[in-house]
């Protein structure tokens, strides 16, 4: 139960480019189609995934007991570093056809807030090993779900005549805040009618 | 030559401001930006770390390898951070938990990494000082100027540091009593967002004919 709690509100309630502002770069530099955007969401959701474990791995087996705490930030954002690189020559190596899809957007994760912002929400919100991973994913997949629906949006507009000073981001910025009213309709109160 | 240094100091402010022209640093500037003393908190932090990071890269920029240089500039700007997040924790707690989660997520916004990469590693200490303090004031204008709308139309409020008898909370009479709801909720941030680049671009475009 515990678990569909974490999912539905790190894909609907506390979506992370609608709500929480985390991923706003690629939110609007990777949406203008719908493919490049569904390849840069799979690799955030991967990303993000395996970096929830690890960085909970480090920071509970790690810096708690040698008391360094105050290293998170560093520690995290190194850890997310090299794993993105890693995560990027194991890819090319292994499956060519998943790097064509995903090679090109790897190195722009590291970067991405988003990653990062999972990461210390993790510790922050005291989750275990499992929840964690499970709200990397689910936190994946919301940042997938805008992303996707964000694009499609712009492809559509593409076709339309928009005004010059409003052409690209300005428009892009006023869709993403009709979408996020739209996503106000999940709340809290959508978690307690489903699981009581 | 005096111009010239002029010139690096005041391009951050308008005509470069990372956040309107460069569209960096999206995230902090909406997520941070409900209190008008969020986003000058914001502002602050950011200043400290871009100066610092870019001090460094620039001085080190002989010696880190090219191929291991974006890594090095990590670690330099995670130390910063560091820096601030504890001298934050321990003097301003309340602006310390308000800025939550986006004042370690400073590591990764992309205006110090972008300024490391595009200025400080192939310019002296001196101008790099320049660049900093010009991106890091247009940042903290773009954040305050967006809060300060946000907050008045969305509360009614203007949140100030509280000084002696003052709590530092300026109400707007009309506002305070109906205020706009939806400029402090995500989506009015988002749209804020939309229109105000928008008036860039048509005051760009303006000029430009």
């Amino acid at each position: 139960m515990a678990y569909i709690a974490i999912f539905i509100t790190y894909i609907f309630i506390n979506n992370f480019i609608l709500t929480q502002f985390l991923g706003l770069c690629p939110f609007i530099g990777v949406s203008k189609n719908s493919e490049s955007a569904i390849g840069m969401g799979m690799a955030v959701t991967f990303v993000m995934g395996i970096a929830s474990i690890i960085t909970w791995l480090v920071y509970t087996l790690l810096l708690v007991p040698l008391q360094l705490e105050y290293l998170q930030t560093l520690s995290f954002i190194l850890v997310i570093a090299s794993l993105v690189q890693f995560v990027e020559m194991v890819i090319q190596k292994n499956s060519p056809a998943l790097y064509q899809a995903l090679g090109i957007f790897l190195p722009l994760i590291t970067t991405n807030c988003a990653v990062l912002g999972i990461a210390v929400m993790n510790i922050t919100e005291g989750y275990n090993l499992m929840e964690s991973f499970a709200a990397g994913i689910a936190a994946g997949i919301g940042f997938t779900l805008v992303l996707v629906l964000m694009s499609n949006i712009r492809e559509r507009m593409d076709l339309h005549p928009v005004r010059k000073s409003f052409k690209g981001v300005p428009i892009a910025f006023i869709s993403g805040g009709l979408m996020a009213l739209a996503f106000m309709a999940f709340d809290k109160s959508l978690l307690t009618n489903l699981l009581g | 030559m005096a111009g010239e240094k002029k010139s690096i100091l005041t391009k951050g402010l308008f005509k470069e401001n990372p956040v309107f022209i460069l569209m960096l640093g999206l995230c902090p500037t909406l997520g941070v930006s409900t209190q008008v003393i969020n986003g000058l908190g914001m502002g602050v932090a950011v200043i400290f770390v871009l100066l610092f990071s870019n001090i460094f890269v620039s001085l080190l920029k002989n010696v880190i390898p090219n191929s291991v240089r974006i890594p090095s500039y990590i670690v330099i700007i995670a130390a910063f951070v560091t820096i601030v997040e504890m001298v934050m924790h321990a003097f301003a707690p309340a602006i310390y938990k308000s800025l939550g989660i986006f004042l370690p997520l400073i590591v990764v916004n992309c205006i110090i990494l972008g300024r490391a990469e595009a200025f400080a590693n192939k310019n002296t200490v001196m101008d790099s000082i320049l660049d900093a303090i010009g991106m890091g004031v247009g940042f903290t204008l773009a954040v305050t100027l967006i809060a300060l709308i946000r907050e008045v139309f969305g509360a009614g409020t203007i949140t100030l540091m509280p000084i002696g008898g003052f709590d530092g909370v300026i109400e707007i009479p009309l506002l305070y009593t109906y205020p706009v709801r939806i400029f402090s909720l995500a989506a009015g941030a988002l749209l804020l967002m939309g229109y105000l680049k928008a008036l860039f671009e048509w005051n760009t475009n303006r000029k430009g004919r």
